[in-house]
């Protein structure tokens, strides 16, 4: 790519991204609020009220709040994504995506542009997740390598997650596609040992989580944040292969989007 | 009475219409079942938790959910007859009031009883205690029905304040805030956060999810029952006389 592309590509970006951002500013109650509060509402209701599981026989966890708050984390870094995904299917309902087709030289810098509004807004995200843990009692021992290493699987996962959102956005290019991009998200989400420690998960559960991608990485994230990293390498891999798929996963979704013109 | 019949008879075909919006409403809580049973099985192990299946104990939540998707399903039918312009043509005839609320709960009353019939049939085939038997199914299923019209007009307010599905669909997780912070995961005398459980405790769903979970667990409870029933009468009227009103603002509107 050449400089001139290159800042052809940067500008197109940013002009996707600001836009996002811009409206999640002038219109927070629903641009906004309703990513900050769910993985909060989440935070609530399984730090606070499953708080007895952490007494179970065999839970060897220290401390259930730290526990939940990484899957949380995890949790806001996938939502995040699909959050980004339903602004693209509602983008090409209004026609701005048609629009910035013709605009735009190199189209994958649309995708770009809505990465770095997902980013932003995963990270303001993760800022009010992680104060309202602190303050709820949540405990992190782990040292600055190990929380970058937790920042590094998140935004990863974040990406992917964004990826393939606009794969399948940039496919059906309608708000139709919501439950699309919802539901496979919602599932990797769920059969992850989300409640207790895999090795206390009965029954298929425990057969898909393990498995499951994202097992990988929220058991890295709760080794990391108390200063117990182990399989810290593994789970980054996997989040780059995951980022390597859904690469693929979107290009070909945006190759499609233009041949529908 | 022929008005409501008409009305309700319209709200029942619409229903059996859209088998894609039934199913997927008993889909998402049936997971969501099979997901809990496996990864909170765990906490039947702590002391005093009331069963040794938490497969049964999760059910009572599993009704209590898909009384909150038929909620969805009321505030979603009127806002599109208020959109597409049925109501509008309503506004001609001699219709009174009250029959179009009864008439549009009928459907959620069908709806209920269907969700309910078919979450009891896959709890016990995988294996949950009902100990009230039959009887105690029956007043399961009766409950289930009640919960469903009671949610189901609040969410006929919903839709008629309104008068848009998407503000309908926007107060989905408002709903879903309720069913979060009851004693649906756990016990209430069992929650260590004593915040948390003085939440569950003025949370009418609580009670209701308690009521059903007591046909299931403990076999016939009178408290129980009567606090499950109560609860759900209480929303009922609430969520009747909120409708009520939004109609009456409604008709005048339009």
């Amino acid at each position: 790519m050449s400089a001139l592309a290159r800042t052809r590509f940067a500008r197109a970006a940013w002009v996707i991204a600001w836009r996002q951002l811009h409206r999640m500013v002038i219109k927070p109650t629903t641009f906004l609020l309703p990513s900050v509060l769910m993985p909060i509402f989440f935070f609530v209701a399984f730090a606070g009220g499953l708080s007895a599981v952490g007494d179970a026989p065999n839970f060897d966890y220290p401390n259930y709040t730290t526990f939940q708050y990484v899957f949380v984390l995890m949790q806001s870094a996938v939502f995040g994504g699909v959050f980004a995904g339903f602004s693209v299917a509602a983008d090409f309902e209004s026609g701005f995506v048609r629009r910035m087709m013709v605009a735009t030289q190199t189209r994958s810098a649309m995708i770009a542009g809505y990465a770095i509004a997902a980013l932003g807004r995963a990270i303001l995200v993760w800022v009010v997740v992680t104060v309202v843990a602190l303050i709820s009692g949540a405990e992190v021992s782990g040292g600055a390598g190990d929380l970058l290493s937790i920042a590094i699987i998140a935004v990863f996962l974040n990406i992917a997650a964004l990826l393939f959102a606009c794969g399948i956005a940039m496919r059906l290019r309608s708000l139709q596609a919501a439950p699309l991009i919802q539901l496979p998200a919602f599932l990797l989400i769920m059969t992850a040992p989300v409640y207790v420690p895999r090795d206390l998960i009965e029954g298929w559960v425990h057969t898909v989580s393990d498995v499951n991608p994202m097992t990988a990485m929220l058991e890295a994230g709760r080794e990391l944040i108390i200063g117990d990293p182990a399989r810290t390498l593994a789970a980054i891999a996997i989040a780059a292969g995951l980022i390597a798929v859904t690469v693929v996963w979107a290009r070909t979704g945006l190759r499609r989007a233009e041949a529908a013109g | 009475m022929s008005q409501i019949g008409y009305l309700a008879q319209r709200s029942l075909t619409r229903t059996l219409r859209q088998p894609a919006v039934v199913v997927s409403s008993m889909i998402f809580p049936l997971f969501l079942l099979a997901v809990n049973a496996s990864g909170l099985s765990a906490a039947t192990d702590l002391p005093d938790f009331p069963t040794d299946s938490y497969l049964t104990f999760a059910l009572g939540l599993t009704f209590m959910q898909g009384a909150l998707f038929a909620t969805m399903g009321a505030g979603q039918a009127i806002a599109q007859d208020i959109q597409g312009g049925f109501f509008n043509r309503l506004q001609l005839t001699p219709l009174r009031g009250p029959a179009l609320i009864v008439g549009q709960l009928s459907g959620v009353a069908l709806q209920g009883a269907f969700q309910a019939v078919t979450y009891l049939l896959v709890g016990i085939a995988f294996g949950a205690d009902l100990e009230a038997g039959i009887a105690g199914a029956l007043l399961l299923l009766a409950l289930a029905m009640l919960v469903a019209v009671a949610f189901g007009s609040l969410g006929l307010a919903l839709g008629l304040r309104t008068g848009n599905g998407e503000a309908v669909q926007g107060a989905f997780p408002l709903l879903f805030v309720l069913l979060f912070l009851s004693s649906g995961a756990l016990p209430r005398d069992l929650i260590a956060n004593d915040w948390f459980q003085a939440i569950t405790t003025v949370n009418p769903v609580s009670y209701i999810i308690e009521a059903f979970r007591s046909l299931l667990i403990s076999g016939w409870d009178g408290e129980a029952l009567a606090l499950g029933f109560g609860c759900a009468l209480a929303v009922l009227a609430a969520g009747t006389f909120a409708a009520t009103a939004a109609l009456r603002t409604r008709m005048a509107r339009t």
